[in-house]
């Protein structure tokens, strides 16, 4: 291995990791919001729609990534949208991220037990004043460690991007492998930047789980 | 006689096919206080629950100051202020503090000003002694604590009637006794209440009225006195003799 091949690729994964960075997390507040709005849907029991709501969970979460990919990135053309690989980069992110979202969120709901919601209800609380005052604040905080662990799986899903011509981390490494033959070098750079930006979710993750733990519920 | 506050007319409220309540029937007066006793399943926490219209009725009707108790009603979160209650289960919101249990409603549902409540709550906690630990968390009080917190919620909305579902049922001995008391004095201040409740001792000091329920309907009703002493039915005197224990101590020989 070689350090100046490193100090000379370096500001190429640099960029890489910023656009990694970039799509995953733009991906993934649009999953937050996909998977919020599909979990009150299911919690609420809304006629209709959260069976449509449970077609998608179904169809996002028994399809690979690179496949959603494929069909946003080379489909959408075909039906007269045009776009382009970043946007179709967030879309397939948020197309995963938001049922795996949905399920993290609505096991948080129905752990708030039914008393909770009828004592709300007993001191006059509308439906609305109970969902914001007292369901939602204790389902995200029951459903923090599932959530974590999606940020993190999400995160690691961008290296799938390459494969629709983005240039983040994964597919910088394999264009200088192809270019230059440094495979030590790329893919050592490669795991690096991973740890980078994955490392202090996860502490971050670890961090918020142990705070919920210490504010633990129960009586 | 003083004015009707709450009027349960001849309700039925079933399960599917089965019939919890089956034609129940009674007035309550202001200031007065109801103990409602049975056997379990009779259907004590069903008849609290429709009074405060967590559970429809299929029939008869509910009215609290001559407006009917509907759950289908536009109008239930105004009702719901005028009634209190408190569970059997500690039902303390966990993500908030005491303080905040207490004050939130007043605040959000009812739009009162937040320092005229936060006092209003902290001179309530006072009176039951548990000024201290207006910033606790719930999971750091006892179940007694945690059940004074709760009667504290229910009374910072000035409910003009609480209703207590087995609030020490719950709780280990020792704690009851601190509830009750808490419940004595409210008692004391004149308060309407309709209280559910096993502690037979209690009932007996804190009733103007009984009311026996077994299978859905009114098996007997009346003053704590003669529902205690003299019962008029045998389900009731069987019922009560429950509480009673013969000496066993002669066949230890």
């Amino acid at each position: 291995m070689r350090i100046d091949v490193i100090v000379r690729y370096l500001p190429l994964f640099k960029k890489a990791a910023l656009l990694t960075l970039k799509l995953g997390i733009i991906g993934i507040i649009f999953a937050i919001l996909i998977g919020l709005i599909c979990a009150l849907i299911q919690y609420y029991k809304v006629p209709i729609i959260r069976h449509l709501v449970a077609v998608y969970i179904e169809l996002s979460r028994n399809t690979p990534l690179l496949i959603q990919l494929f069909f946003i990135y080379y489909g959408l053309p075909k039906i007269g949208i045009s776009t382009n690989a970043e946007i179709c980069g967030i879309a397939g992110l948020a197309f995963l991220g938001g049922s795996y979202m949905a399920e993290a969120f609505r096991s948080g709901l129905e752990a708030v037990p039914d008393i909770q919601v009828e004592s709300a209800y007993s001191l006059g609380m509308s439906p609305m004043q109970t969902a914001f005052y007292i369901i939602l604040p204790q389902a995200i905080s029951t459903s923090m460690p599932p959530f974590m662990a999606n940020v993190i799986f999400l995160l690691k899903e961008t290296s799938v991007f390459s494969a629709i011509s983005l240039m983040d981390l994964m597919f910088t490494a394999k264009d200088l492998i192809g270019l230059y033959y440094k495979t030590t070098e790329s893919l050592f750079l490669l795991v690096v930047f991973y740890l980078i930006i994955l490392l202090p979710v996860s502490l971050l993750g670890s961090y918020i789980e142990r705070r919920l733990r210490y504010a633990g519920f129960g009586s | 006689m003083k004015d009707i506050l709450l009027k349960v007319d001849n309700i039925i409220k079933r399960f599917d096919n089965n019939t919890v309540l089956n034609g129940i029937s009674f007035d309550v007066h202001k200031g007065e206080v109801i103990v409602v006793v049975g056997p379990s399943g009779c259907g004590k926490s069903t008849l609290l629950r429709c009074i405060n219209a967590l559970e429809p009725i299929q029939g008869g009707s509910i009215t609290l100051e001559g407006e009917t108790i509907n759950p289908a009603d536009k109008n239930l979160t105004a009702l719901r202020q005028k009634v209190g209650m408190v569970f059997q289960s500690y039902d303390l919101f966990p993500h908030l503090s005491v303080l905040r249990n207490i004050t939130i409603a007043p605040e959000k549902v009812q739009k009162r000003n937040p320092k005229e409540v936060e006092k209003e709550a902290l001179a309530l906690l006072e009176r039951v002694g548990l000024r201290d630990r207006a910033n606790s968390f719930p999971r750091e009080l006892s179940g007694g604590q945690k059940q004074r917190v709760a009667i504290v919620r229910a009374l910072c909305m000035n409910p003009d009637l609480l209703l207590f579902d087995e609030v020490t049922a719950a709780l280990d001995p020792e704690m009851v006794r601190e509830v009750l008391d808490v419940m004595l004095n409210l008692a004391a201040s004149g308060r309407t209440m309709i209280i559910v409740t096993h502690e037979m001792q209690f009932a007996k000091a804190i009733a103007d009225r009984v009311i026996f329920l077994d299978a859905g309907q009114i098996v007997e009703e009346g003053d704590p006195i003669s529902f205690f002493e003299h019962p008029q039915t045998d389900r009731a005197q069987k019922f009560l003799n429950t509480f009673e224990f013969e000496s066993v101590k002669n066949h230890e020989k």
